[in-house]
């Protein structure tokens, strides 16, 4: 248990320095790095609630696709690769002042509602094929709904970014 | 581990998300703040799959993953059109909208 | 059978399926949509009758299993009390015949009261708060009649109206609305709770105003809709706070049955009944057409006639006396019906039936005379109701359609001769050229003044016998017993100088002569199928004791009147040889002194040109008591009325000091409404309203900065105040 909480704290401290980063950093391409630290972080707390199949699934579709995207997007857009200035806009304070109010918020209702509430030791292990299972059998509609929806997002993409 | 350690995390990666769609000027970067919104959704997600015992949970997280997918597909062509038409991708100058 | 009676619904089903199937399709079929209205209205015709002798059959073998025996017992033991002493009472009061008499009144009111509780069907609509509404049908012998009564008529004014109506503008149109109408009406008449009861009374609110503005191009027309809808949104009001009082105190439920049964069961406040009472009246007086919410009626007749004939026989002006009907558990104990002498629903019933006679005398217009003609009658089944005599009131609803139907189907035809509803000016010895129509409105006419033994004479004889022996103490109700007769006799003389008008006497039209015709067998096949059930209807409730073998003898009673728990114990009036003598006797008096003044041009004619006082009343009447007056004045008084124009008015009004009385208060009223209240607060409110949403608009512009992320940043924000909100105060 000591070993998890270790870990938990340790990774949980990268993510929120990283998280950080991104959002206050003066870099656009080093912002898209950061990200890239707290979705692998998220990927290791998947892990960490023994969650390997969607762990896996966030390294490949995050890091693999979307981050490569990103830097597709500040490429194309010809964002200047090293420091500038005015990323941020006159709205920082109001931006500090909603945030700060929001996670004040949340952290007191989620102790309201969970206190210390434990989380079991040894928990239900799901397999990928129990995942797969319940994919296909429950959230089949579902499933396909989204699978259409990638499919609209895409020719969207495409309609959308087409130069004509 | 307390079940609030992962939603405390995952609180404090929602605001770090919300400041970040507020303030950030460049398009690029709000898609990124936006991300970090959608993980912060999926901790939550896959941490009460583990407490309850139910696979749900990690099947919501994984379709979060995909419409987040789509999301910024759609989004970096929005903002690669709107680079195209103003040579800028600054959020603030968008003010069409203003009453 | 018994599957027809649970599985109703599809009569009302049948026509709005048709409508929809009308609306779209109706322009391409070859008969423009009316082929499809008429199929659905047979179909319907024949389920009704279905569901009736279904439901004959279930009064005759009652369904001895479940709860219905022990509610039967129940029931019949404490009816057999109530009616006991009634009877004592009434036998008392007629002829002080002994206790012998008492008992076996008694027993025979036991055996009547073996409850055939009425079918009911329960779907759940949705669940809010842990009240579940539902929908649902009932069926019991007023529905089952009901349903006939509506069917019949729908049926024939259909087939009437692809003549009349025949190559108009809005033909498919008008079939749609005609099937929409008998729908809402099939719904109203078999609704289980009173929430479907208003969707459907405000349903057929909505077919009349259509209907009625069938040719809305024509300003008259459309203002005559907006004037039914107007004037039956005042009672929809009242239908509401009724309906909602009764649903709070009814401990929380929509359901009639149980809302009766726990009024006649005592288990609701007597105030809260009498509130609630007072709040239907209301709406009874706007749809059906009481004083002195009656107005839009006679302006109704800017619809096409089948229309007429529809909402005044079948369909619209009735949802207000079968509202009655069936929350009479409700009524009846609200208003004291059984024990008092005098009650508002009875007064304003008596009241109605003798202004609507005494306008029907002047009117030039003789779609105009029926209309009146319609207002007296349905005064008379609401009076009927006033004094309990419950199944008299009904029995004139049933019969007063088919004779009701007849004539206005009648004074249509004459008019698509002579293309105008003009009596005095256009018409006059149609029974030459129209002897078909001529022979109908003849029966309609004589059942209608009440002449034996056609069908209006027994159901309003019923009326008289118990507005003379209901009632506390068995005295009757005698105000409203006179009013009673005085109609009688109004209605068989307006009906004799109708008849002259239109028939008898020289031809005044302007169309010429050799153009006149009969109406083609479309039209004449309706009006004599309603003339031949307008002669035989009265034979549906013969009074008992009488000459006829009691199987015959008050079939309609048996059948139709509920005996579950959910209906008041109601005692009966007996056949009254002297009522029905002095009834007959005055309905002869009017009909001897209309065929004097009219046939044989004895008695003052001219009066009205010569006294001074005769032409003021004429005037009086003919502006039917300046009842609109009074209400555009009300409405419109302040802007365009001076003293002078105010002290006229008076002057006509002081020849009836009720009216006068409640027009000056209304006037002043208005006027204050006007100067204070909607000068100084309503305007002032609006104004005051329009410059702050100005000036906050100013501020809040300032917000649009039409920056999304300044959007996101309020956006989230909100979001967390409501959270917070949810979490701290509610949670």
């Amino acid at each position: 248990m000591v070993a998890q909480n270790i870990a938990f704290g340790v990774i949980a401290a990268a993510m929120v320095v990283a998280a950080f980063r991104v959002v206050t950093t003066k870099n656009v391409v080093r912002a898209a790095l950061y990200l890239v630290v707290v979705l692998a972080g998220v990927g290791a707390q998947f892990i960490l609630l023994a969650s390997e199949f969607v762990a896996v699934v966030q390294v490949l579709v995050y890091i693999g696709a979307i981050v490569v995207l990103f830097l597709f997007g500040i490429m194309l857009t010809r964002a200047p690769i090293g420091k500038t200035v005015n990323l941020d806009n006159d709205l920082r304070r109001s931006g500090l002042l909603v945030s700060l109010m929001l996670v004040g918020g949340l952290v007191y209702v989620l102790w309201d509602a969970f206190e210390d509430t434990e989380l079991p030791e040894d928990g239900t292990l799901f397999r990928t094929s129990e995942v797969g299972d319940s994919i296909f059998s429950t959230y089949l509609v579902p499933f396909e709904i989204i699978s259409v929806l990638l499919l609209a997002a895409l020719i969207g993409a495409i309609v959308v970014a087409r130069r004509d | 581990m307390l079940l609030n350690q992962f939603l405390v995390l995952s609180a404090v990666l929602f605001c770090t998300g919300v400041y970040g769609v507020i303030a950030r000027r460049n398009g690029v970067l709000v898609l990124m703040s936006v991300e970090l919104i959608l993980n912060a959704v999926n901790i939550n997600f896959v941490a009460f799959a583990y407490w309850h015992g139910d696979v749900s949970g990690q099947v919501f997280a994984l379709f979060v993953i995909t419409v987040a997918a789509a999301e910024v597909g759609i989004g970096l062509a929005i903002v690669l059109l709107i680079y195209r038409n103003r040579s800028s991708i600054d959020l603030g100058q968008m003010e069409q909208l203003r009453g | 059978m018994t599957t027809m009676l649970e599985n109703v619904w599809v009569i009302p089903a049948i026509p709005f399926a048709t409508f929809w199937g009308i609306l779209f399709f109706g322009k391409r079929l070859p008969h423009k949509g009316a082929e499809l209205g008429i199929g659905a209205l047979s179909l319907c015709f024949a389920l009704s009758l279905v569901t009736g002798a279904a439901w004959i059959d279930r009064v005759d073998n009652p369904p001895v299993s479940d709860h219905t025996t022990e509610q039967a017992t129940e029931h019949a033991t404490g009816g057999s009390e109530i009616d006991g002493t009634e009877h004592a009472q009434v036998a008392g009061g007629d002829s002080g015949t002994g206790i012998g008499v008492l008992g076996a009144a008694a027993i025979e009111e036991a055996e009547e009261h073996i409850a055939v509780d009425a079918v009911v069907q329960q779907w759940t609509w949705w669940q809010n708060g842990g009240i579940e509404f539902t929908v649902g049908t009932m069926v019991d012998g007023l529905t089952a009649m009901m349903l006939l009564v509506v069917t019949v008529v729908s049926l024939l004014v259909h087939i009437y109206s692809t003549d009349y109506v025949g190559g108009d503008r809005r033909y498919t149109h008008f079939f749609a609305f005609l099937s929409l109408f008998s729908a809402s009406m099939l719904m109203l008449v078999m609704a289980e709770n009173t929430l479907q009861m208003i969707v459907g009374w405000e349903l057929v609110g909505l077919c009349s105003f259509v209907l009625i503005g069938h040719w809305w191009e024509e300003k008259p027309n459309s203002d005559a809709a907006l004037k039914a809808f107007l004037t039956n949104r005042v009672g929809d009001i009242g239908m509401l706070i009724g309906v909602i009082t009764l649903f709070f105190a009814a401990n929380q439920t929509w359901s009639i049955v149980e809302i009766n049964s726990m009024a006649n069961a005592g288990q609701i406040s007597h105030t809260a009944l009498l509130v609630a009472s007072l709040c239907l009246t209301a709406a009874v007086m706007s749809k059906s057409g009481q004083f002195f919410l009656h107005t839009w009626l006679p302006d109704a007749m800017a619809g096409p006639t089948p229309v007429s004939a529809l909402i005044h026989a079948a369909t619209m002006v009735v949802a207000g006396v079968f509202m009655v009907a069936r929350l009479y558990g409700v009524f009846w104990d609200g208003f004291s019906i059984g024990t008092s002498n005098i009650n508002v629903l009875a007064v304003v019933g008596g009241f109605t039936t003798i202004v609507g006679g005494v306008l029907a005398f002047v009117q030039a217009d003789i779609k105009k005379v029926l209309a009146y003609s319609t207002i007296s009658q349905l005064g008379y089944m609401v009076m009927a109701l006033g004094v309990g005599a419950w199944t008299a009131g009904l029995f004139h609803l049933f019969t007063h359609a088919f004779f009701k139907a007849c004539l206005f189907l009648g004074s249509g035809s004459v008019s698509h001769a002579v293309h105008s509803f003009d009596m005095v000016k256009d018409m006059g010895g149609m029974r030459k050229w129209m002897p078909h129509t001529f022979r109908t409105f003849m029966i309609g006419s004589i059942a209608l003044a009440g002449i034996p033994p056609l069908a209006g004479f027994w159901s309003k004889d019923e009326i008289l016998a118990g507005a003379s022996q209901l009632g506390g103490g068995g005295d009757g109700y005698p105000v409203v017993l006179v009013m009673g007769f005085i109609t009688a006799g109004l209605t068989a003389a307006y009906m004799t100088r109708c008849v002259y008008l239109t028939f008898f006497g020289e031809y005044r039209g302007h169309t010429p002569v050799e153009k006149l015709h009969e109406s083609g067998p479309r039209i004449t096949l309706p009006l004599w199928i309603l003339a031949g059930l307008a002669i035989v209807a009265g034979l549906a409730n013969l009074p008992g004791d009488s000459i006829v073998p009691d199987g015959w003898a008050l079939r309609f009673e048996h059948f139709v009147e509920p005996t579950g728990a959910y209906f008041p114990a109601i005692s009966h009036p007996h056949f009254s040889g002297l009522t029905a003598l002095v009834s007959i006797a005055v309905a002869g008096l009017g009909v001897a002194i209309g065929y004097a003044f009219y046939f044989r041009q004895l008695g003052p004619h001219g009066l009205t040109q010569r006294s001074t006082v005769a032409k003021a009343g004429y005037t009086f009447l003919e502006n039917r008591y300046y009842l609109d007056h009074l209400y555009t004045g009300v409405i419109a008084g302040g802007t365009k009325g001076p003293i002078a124009r105010a002290a006229y008015w008076t002057n006509q009004n002081i020849i009836d000091g009720i009216v006068n009385g409640v027009g000056i208060s209304a006037r002043r009223i208005g006027l204050w409404v006007y100067d204070k209240i909607d000068q100084g607060i309503v305007d002032g409110t609006v104004n005051g309203l329009g410059l702050g949403a100005g000036a906050g608009g100013e501020v809040l512009r300032e917000t649009q900065t039409g920056r999304v992320q300044q959007y996101a940043s309020v956006l989230f924000g909100s979001t967390l105040v409501l959270a917070l909100v949810i979490a701290l105060v509610i949670v």
